[in-house]
């Protein structure tokens, strides 16, 4: 049985630069990385030694508080660098890949007649396990906590981010895998939401409750299915999965084995010829960026879309989630008399002689610029504009900068994860960082509380 | 490459990294910002960001008040000559009004009292900013073209300047700056003139300039607001149309007269997203329903004409809006988003306790027949409670929420229970 989500809260925002849906090979990488920056709240304790040789699908350290939790190589090769920051704490790891790939193979599950153990112990053996997130708090998923329903987004709404119907076109026997182990591990239902009006690969897919969503974004984000369909309470726990990472947990049921393959769409309007790439996880992002060819060299690299992604480099790697790697011009230059004179090439929640309002169809060439600089918070009523969660916004963000946790847990910090203020930071005229406030909240609680 | 080939934005940009981190690099930064958008780039979170920031948000409610600040030039003048030579008998708005003897009086007198207001306030603000080392903010730019439109006309320079340093730093640095602070600051500037010089802030004289010269002069017209001829009794005795008091040819606050371009910069306000409707909406209803009510209790003969509040009271509901700094406040001053409520559910309260109580204090305080700013005064204090009272309702829904919370689907009850003990 399906059943409606309508979002009327909210702001599309259209950018030009969006994915051509051809896909091409990526070539091959020399170096894949991966990044601790990607496991939040992870303590990593290395299983082996650098200069160590690894197969694809083999441990390469696990979680110090959660010693079950095992993080896999997605390539064979070669750990030929740790790389540490201040106080040696571990940023990232480099393997040289070997030009001929070998795997660990598993031993098959019948995820069918498998019990709920039995999915999770095979899940966090296959190094799948930090795929699956949970609420609160916004981490990997506690493999110990008993989730109440567990969420999967179809639909996609972010400006630029890969389209979901194209790059799981075939893909619906994993899809199943993953959604009946899935179904085991949690007591509830299992969410799935699809577009309203698209030809989903989700949508066919049995033992889910299917939502049809619509609106503008931020209907996508799951946090705001949560919030319609079932909000968590405080002592709940919902974890949440994104379908591309159904696809890898599918795989490992259906053949044993952990591939990290992914299409990932390359977009953004620095990109001359935008378009989706077959390529790995920690792939070098130079390997298809320059394949497709880049405007000019002032431009950045966002590992994912251009709200929630992480700042990277040509030379950065593929984020361990992202299916989306956006290139959109650095906007570090100064504009006479840029806030008060008429602006028609930038979006705007308002019409402060800002004229995207009369052509809301027209695709924009943002760039990094702020547009102005930080300052307290002042105008009030922009962010609810945006935010069609039932949480007050801004006396939430507040209750973060002051650090009060009662009001932290009260007003529904539980409840969502950084993204779902990617729209807000965006609207925000006194240019407070939104995501941050709500990430070192959830930090604060999730230490104070647990 | 030598200097002389640099451009000026190089050149200013050159200089920004010279004054970083030292004392005046916040008056630096503001003038710098002032003529050029910054260089900054997003770092994490949104990579992309909306086009207005704070400045261009203060532009727009300025834009909204020039052409008020405008037609009080002209009416300063236009007040000024009616005094002297009587009210011309076939207005015409080209000939009477739009004159340049008319604009010249407000040059002399009006453009004075922004240039101190604006002067005094920002050296103020900067100071402030240098002391604590953070950015001029800029609250001020709307504060300092709201202060000369709500004061009478004869107010003295020294008095304004006494009052906008008082009203900055009293009504908003003490509490932290721009955004931080409780009371409105160009109310509270206005309280403090109404406080320590009420002669120069009330009575028959102030409203018009040199009424005070000509006082006691044969010909005198008086310089009487409609509201103090209400409060005395005397409406009967005034001269001025319905006509007259919407566009705003009657004697007042400098900017406070014509309703008609008040609810122009207010429909422009409303389709800029800037200021909040339901303040503006909520605050008419306040004031038509106490209008109403004082209307009612006059047809029920509750109250008789000798008595002191007849005239305020009989006054059309309506009309209320239409005289004295009623819309003023609502569209400009009630609207102020830091002082407001913040909730979309507390600004409808709080807009309609606004209009309620100016009404109210009108005709209740004859003495000075004009309330609407103690009113937003009031209800800016209350603005956190009102707030405070539906973020409750919020945190109440989600108690209640969390109580009945059926974590699971019926075939599996036990389990749910025993889910529930674990969990909650």
């Amino acid at each position: 049985m399906s059943k409606d989500i309508r979002i009327k809260k909210g702001l599309n925002i259209k950018l030009v630069g969006a994915a051509e849906q051809t896909t091409s090979k990526a070539v091959l990488s020399n170096v894949y990385a991966i990044s601790l920056n990607d496991f939040h709240g992870v303590t990593p304790k290395m299983l082996v030694k650098q200069g160590a040789e690894v197969k694809a699908g083999e441990p390469l350290f696990f979680n110090k508080n959660k010693e079950s939790m095992l993080f896999v190589s997605p390539v064979s090769g070669e750990l030929v660098e740790i790389v540490r920051g201040a106080r040696r704490r571990i940023l990232s790891l480099k393997i040289l890949a070997d030009k001929e790939q070998t795997g660990i193979a598993h031993d098959l599950l019948n995820v069918e007649s498998a019990s709920k153990e039995e999915v999770k112990a095979y899940l966090l053996k296959g190094g799948c396990w930090p795929f699956i997130k949970q609420r609160p708090y916004d981490i990997i998923a506690d493999p110990d906590a008993n989730p109440k329903s567990i969420f999967v987004s179809g639909y996609v709404t972010a400006p630029l981010a890969a389209d979901l119907n194209y790059v799981l076109q075939g893909k619906e026997k994993e899809l199943q895998a993953a959604i009946t182990a899935l179904g085991k591990l949690t007591p509830g239902k299992v969410h799935v939401s699809v577009g309203k009006s698209e030809n989903s690969p989700l949508a066919g897919l049995s033992g889910v409750e299917l939502h049809k969503v619509s609106g503008p974004h931020p209907a996508g984000l799951v946090g705001t299915q949560i919030n319609k369909v079932d909000p968590i309470n405080k002592g709940e726990t919902v974890w949440t999965v994104t379908p591309q990472d159904l696809v890898i947990i599918g795989e490992l049921l259906l053949t044993g084995k952990f591939n990290a393959e992914r299409i990932v769409a390359l977009a953004g309007s620095s990109v001359k010829a935008p378009k989706y790439y077959t390529t790995k996880i920690g792939t070098e992002i130079s390997t298809f960026l320059y394949g497709s060819g880049v405007e000019g060299d002032n431009f950045r690299v966002i590992n994912g879309d251009v709200l929630t992604g992480t700042k990277s480099a040509p030379d950065g790697h593929l984020g361990y989630y992202n299916n989306t790697v956006t290139a959109i011009p650095e906007g570090d230059d100064y504009e006479l008399f840029g806030w008060n004179k008429p602006v028609f090439n930038k979006i705007s929640a308002t019409r402060a002689l800002t004229f995207s309002w009369m052509q809301p169809n027209k695709k924009y060439n943002l760039d990094t610029n702020t547009n102005g600089e930080h300052r307290a918070f002042v105008v009030t009523g922009m962010y609810e504009k945006v935010f069609p969660l039932d949480i007050f916004p801004m006396q939430l963000l507040k209750a973060c900068m002051i650090k009060d946790l009662d009001e932290m847990e009260q007003l529904g910090l539980y409840e969502v994860a950084p993204e779902d203020f990617s729209l807000t930071e965006f609207v925000c005229v006194s240019k407070q960082p939104h995501q941050q406030i709500i990430r070192e909240g959830l930090d604060l609680l999730h230490k104070e509380i647990g | 490459m030598s200097d002389k080939r640099l451009t000026f934005k190089k050149r200013l940009h050159i200089l920004k990294h010279h004054y970083r981190g030292k004392k005046m690099a916040p008056a630096f930064n503001a003038l710098h910002t002032f003529l050029f958008a910054p260089d900054e780039t997003t770092h994490s979170g949104s990579h992309v960001r909306a086009a207005d920031d704070l400045k261009r948000t203060m532009n727009t409610v300025i834009m909204a008040l020039v052409p008020v600040l405008l037609f009080s030039m002209f009416n300063a003048g236009y007040q000024h000559y009616s005094a002297i030579n009587g009210f011309p008998e076939n207005f015409s708005l080209m000939e009477n009004f739009l004159t340049w003897d008319n604009f010249w009086i407000g040059i002399i007198k009006v453009l004075p009292l922004v240039v101190v207001s604006y002067g005094v306030g920002l050296v103020v603000e900067f100071i402030f900013a240098v002391i604590k080392g953070h950015e001029v903010e800029e609250g001020y730019l709307v504060t300092g073209m709201l202060v000369p439109l709500i004061v009478p006309i004869d107010t003295p320079l020294w008095m304004l300047a006494v009052a906008v340093v008082f009203g900055v730093v009293i009504g908003k640095e003490v509490f932290g700056g721009t955004g931080m602070n409780i009371l409105n600051p160009a109310l509270t500037i206005r309280a403090f003139l109404f406080f320590a010089y009420p002669t120069w802030m009330s009575g028959d004289k102030v409203w018009v300039y040199e009424a005070v010269e000509r006082a006691g002069g044969p010909d005198a017209i008086s310089g009487e607001t409609i509201l103090g001829y209400l409060a005395q009794n005397k409406g009967a005795e005034m001269s001025y149309s319905i006509s007259d008091m919407f566009f705003g040819f009657i004697p007042g606050s400098v900017g406070e007269t014509s309703t008609f371009l008040i609810l122009l910069g207010g429909l422009f306000l409303i389709f800029s997203k800037i200021a909040s409707w339901r303040i503006m909406l909520s605050a008419v209803i306040g004031s038509l329903v106490m209008g109403l009510i004082f209307n009612g209790v006059v047809d029920a003969g509750w109250i008789g004409e000798t008595s002191k509040f007849y005239g305020l009271m009989s006054f059309d509901f309506w009309q209320h809006l239409i005289v004295g700094g009623l819309a003023f406040g609502i569209v400009y001053m009630a609207t102020d988003p830091v002082t407001g409520a913040q909730t979309n559910r507390g600004k409808w309260f709080y807009g309609f306790f606004i209009g309620f109580l100016s009404v109210m204090i009108r005709v209740f305080n004859p003495a000075y027949p004009e309330g609407v700013f103690l009113a937003i005064l009031l209800m800016n204090v209350f603005a956190p409670t009102i707030d405070h009272y539906v973020v409750r309702g919020n945190v109440k829904r989600r108690m209640k929420r969390l109580k009945n919370a059926t974590i699971l689907p019926k075939d599996s009850a036990g389990k749910a229970n025993e889910l529930h003990a674990e969990t909650v």
